[in-house]
């Protein structure tokens, strides 16, 4: 007991230049291990002496040691356990957490399977944000967190909260396996706000991704690619050429379905891809994808009376009805209205006659907004194209790089292409 | 110029009439008057005279024509001692023409006889030419044969025969008419992709040709093309046909028939300027124009925008080209390319059009009229809209600096989501490198 005293003691007095961690954090690593581990039950109330925000490495180590043993857990399941590890999350210090950033994800783990146990993921949802912006030395780096977060957020149906950190553009992983998840996750709560051109660049990053071997995740990510795909722009687009050949070879064949699903979907047919998606139900229910099956099914008659507004000045809604093979005029008046709500197409309905008007898109792309919004993109894409033209150098002067170039040994894992290849077209 | 041209176009109405098919036969095969199977198979001689009758008779629904082509096969079958083509015809006559018609295994058996003592005789000639290593013999001998299996209508051997020639031509001269029997036995095959390629060798040999030659080969090539359906190329094969063509290739194809064909796939193909360029005001092809004044008056109509009187014409000639050995398979698609042409035509000049007054320049209802016109919106070819409840068609302007704008803000978007991936993805790459390199570099471990 008397060395954790000791420690708790270091810890109080040893918080506060960078100098004093880099000894406390050497201190707190010899007492790692056995000597807490074995008083591991007992240190909760030496926590209380501690605070979290100015003690927060060695807060951290003890509060690692307490709940690494599940003995420990089970014994302060819920209440006031929780409540502690989600203030440290709050209110530590991110400098000194990062020195040891395993602890720090243990415990955040720690926390994250208390809430599922308890089952109310809500609650793991402020703290981890809160970890997910601690532990991050930029905005563009990913770690292992984002998937957790982005897990809970699903789990509460909190898709809000996951934006917060998905708005963020990742460009740094470590782990090959926390992309694959993040962007499973993130388009899972892209999918649920129905943005699906923004859940579709996070599958299509996890489709693409570099791979030697398939994994689970970029199959069940493929499927949803491929619903979304239909959803969104009724076609499934072809591998780029960089996806790796273990995806383009394999994929295929662990899809199946969803793969006929789309052949079926182009022929146009509504009442083909009906009976189609019946036949296989069974299948799309295990998968948990039925219901963006359904979307896909209705997203078929959205394609099909926006041909219309391609093709046609006014027609009646019973047209309307019998040329997307819809039952009723009612029906048809129902899917344009809602079409027209959502801004998907511009039109209006005369319910005396029940004639349905198409008109141009109205935007003229003279109001201020839209200027505003153009100029945004502008001011993004150059930042976009400076970093590009930095990483190029950086690439040029690698010297590993340089290497493989001269050697021109192992081309296809270091090809050039690989950098150079999107750019071309636009230039 | 213009006593020119019409000295050549008096010439070609003159070798047509010398024929023997006179008048009824420049009509005949486009006339919509019950085909005139006699004045019909005038036009044509050779093996394809009687692969063309029988082609009829098997196409034809009415029964008296049936009859007649299948005598004149028979009768043209039995001349050429072709019995393959014979035994075709008596099988298909049936013995519906009488005692004179019926199977005649003794002949053929004689036939056969005599064409297998003349093939044995041919092949040991070929052989002494062959020992004695005398080129122009050789090629000879191969000629010989293969005009006899072409004859008997063994057509592959035939082919193979010409081939073979090849190897043994000395002049320009021989290489072209290598290449010009070879085309003839490959239309008579089918195997249109010959055809092509030895027009081609034909017109790379140094020598000038003689005009009625390549007038044969612009024919040929152009009956290749429509039968591999570019329709384009083969209007303008047919249309470079000269005048010198005239009868002289009637083992293959009438002057009439490359006034149908070129027309007709020139209005599927062309644009209106190319219409008036190359063929109202091309002299050669008017030519043959005038062979078939239907046919003329067709694209006249076609070029006047009268559109109503040029489709019932068509509909007019359609079952008399429904019964031609190499339009039938195309028919339908060229027809239909002419209507939406003409649709599409139609409808350029105007900012709005009725959709009634429209159908009945077309002939169709209304209701069909706008299926039609919707497919061809669909497909991008009439930039239009249909107001359906007032039946009018409103031309579209598309916006330019709208559609600017949207696309340039969509490249835009498309730029970054794709930069973004692909920063993306050179970082996965980098770190598999460095995980593979220096394990130990990572910041974070799990």
């Amino acid at each position: 007991m008397e060395s954790v005293e000791a420690l708790v003691a270091h810890i109080q007095g040893l918080s506060g230049s960078p100098d004093e961690l880099a000894q406390l954090h050497g201190l707190l690593k010899q007492a790692d291990g056995d000597a807490l581990r074995v008083h591991s039950a007992g240190l909760l109330p030496f926590l209380s002496h501690l605070h979290p925000g100015a003690h927060s490495l060695g807060y951290l180590y003890l509060l690692d040691s307490f709940v690494s043993s599940s003995a420990n857990l089970r014994a302060h399941a819920g209440g006031d356990l929780l409540v502690t590890v989600a203030d440290f999350l709050t209110s530590c210090s991110a400098d000194q957490i990062r020195m040891a950033p395993d602890k720090f994800l243990n415990v955040c783990r720690v926390l994250k399977n208390e809430v599922m146990q308890l089952n109310a993921p809500i609650r793991g949802i402020a703290p981890l944000r809160a970890a997910v912006r601690k532990i991050q030395t930029s905005s563009e780096q990913l770690t292992p967190l984002h998937a957790e977060y982005l897990m809970l957020c699903l789990l509460a149906k909190q898709y809000k909260a996951g934006l917060s950190v998905l708005e963020d553009d990742i460009f740094e992983v470590d782990q090959p396996k926390d992309l694959f998840l993040y962007c499973y996750y993130g388009a899972m709560i892209y999918i649920g706000l129905k943005k699906f051109r923004k859940a579709l660049e996070l599958l299509h990053n996890a489709v693409t991704a570099p791979m030697s071997s398939l994994n689970a995740i970029t199959v069940e990510a493929y499927k949803k690619y491929v619903l979304v795909s239909l959803i969104q722009s009724g076609q499934v687009p072809s591998f780029p050429k960089y996806t790796s050949s273990t995806a383009q070879r394999n994929l295929k064949n662990h899809t199946q379905i969803y793969v006929d699903l789309s052949t079926c979907y182009g022929t146009g047919s509504y009442s083909d891809l009906e009976t189609f998606i019946q036949s296989n139900a069974e299948a799309f229910q295990t998968d948990n994808n039925f219901g963006l099956v359904k979307q896909v099914l209705s997203s078929m008659y959205k394609r099909n009376i926006q041909r219309l507004t391609q093709t046609y000045l006014t027609l009646s809604l019973e047209d309307i009805a019998s040329s997307v093979q819809l039952n009723t005029p009612k029906e048809a008046e129902m899917h344009v209205l809602r079409m027209i709500e959502d801004g998907e197409i511009h039109a209006t309905i005369n319910q005396k006659d029940g004639m349905v008007s198409f008109n141009e898109d109205p935007e003229q792309y003279k109001s201020s907004e839209m200027v505003e919004h153009i100029d945004s993109s502008i001011q993004r894409l150059m930042a976009l194209s400076k970093k590009l033209t930095s990483i190029d150098q950086n690439i040029s002067c690698d010297h590993a790089f340089l290497m493989k170039v001269q050697s021109g040994r192992e081309r296809a894992r270091f090809d050039y292409d690989d950098f150079d290849s999107v750019p071309h077209k636009y230039f | 110029m213009d006593v020119d041209c019409e000295v050549s176009a008096a010439a070609a109405t003159a070798v047509t009439n010398g024929l023997g098919g006179g008048e009824q036969a420049a009509a005949a095969p486009v006339s919509a008057d019950q085909l005139d199977v006699e004045a019909y198979a005038a036009q044509y001689s050779g093996r394809t005279r009687v692969a063309r009758l029988l082609f009829i008779a098997e196409r034809c629904g009415v029964e008296a024509i049936q009859l007649e082509a299948l005598r004149m096969a028979h009768d043209e079958a039995r001349a050429r001692e072709d019995t393959v083509l014979y035994l075709d015809a008596v099988l298909k006559i049936n013995g519906r023409l009488g005692p004179r018609y019926r199977h005649d295994q003794a002949w053929v058996d004689s036939v056969n006889r005599r064409a297998e003592q003349r093939k044995e005789k041919l092949e040991t000639e070929l052989n002494g030419y062959r020992t004695n290593l005398i080129k122009e013999s050789i090629r000879m001998g191969y000629n010989d044969i293969g005009d006899f299996f072409y004859a008997h209508g063994h057509l592959s051997e035939a082919f193979k025969s010409y081939i073979r020639t090849r190897d043994y031509c000395t002049t320009s001269k021989h290489i072209v008419q290598m290449c010009m029997h070879v085309i003839l036995v490959s239309i008579e095959l089918g195997q249109f992709a010959h055809v092509t390629n030895y027009v081609s060798k034909a017109e790379q040999t140094p020598d000038t040709l003689d005009a009625v030659i390549v007038a044969k080969l612009r024919a040929a090539a152009g009956l290749a093309n429509l039968e591999t359906k570019k329709y384009k190329l083969a209007a303008r094969k047919f249309l470079e046909t000269g005048p010198e063509l005239g009868s002289n290739y009637s083992e293959v194809i009438a002057p009439q028939d490359v006034a149908v064909y070129g027309a007709l796939c020139a209005l599927a193909s062309f644009d209106r300027s190319e219409l008036k360029s190359k063929v109202i005001d091309n002299i050669n092809f008017r030519n043959f124009l005038e062979l078939v004044p239907e046919v003329r008056e067709l694209v006249n109509d076609f070029y006047a925008s009268r559109y109503g009187s040029c489709l019932e014409h068509l509909e007019k000639l359609k079952p008399n080209l429904l019964l031609d050995i190499h339009l039938r398979e195309h028919l339908g698609t060229l027809y239909n390319d002419i209507r939406h042409k003409a649709i599409i035509q139609y409808t350029l000049p105007f900012i709005s059009v009725d959709l009634n007054t429209m159908a009945s320049a077309f002939k169709s209802s209304v209701s069909m009229l706008e299926k039609e016109l919707a497919a061809l919106i669909t497909e991008n070819k009439i930039q239009a809209r249909i107001d359906s409840h007032n039946k009018i068609l409103y031309a579209r302007h598309a916006d330019q600096r709208n559609a600017t704008f949207q696309r340039a803000l969509q490249t835009g978007n498309e730029f970054e989501r794709d930069i973004k991936a692909m920063l993306l993805r050179a970082n996965l790459i980098k770190h598999d490198f460095n995980q593979k390199n220096w394990p130990g570099q990572r910041k974070m471990n799990l």
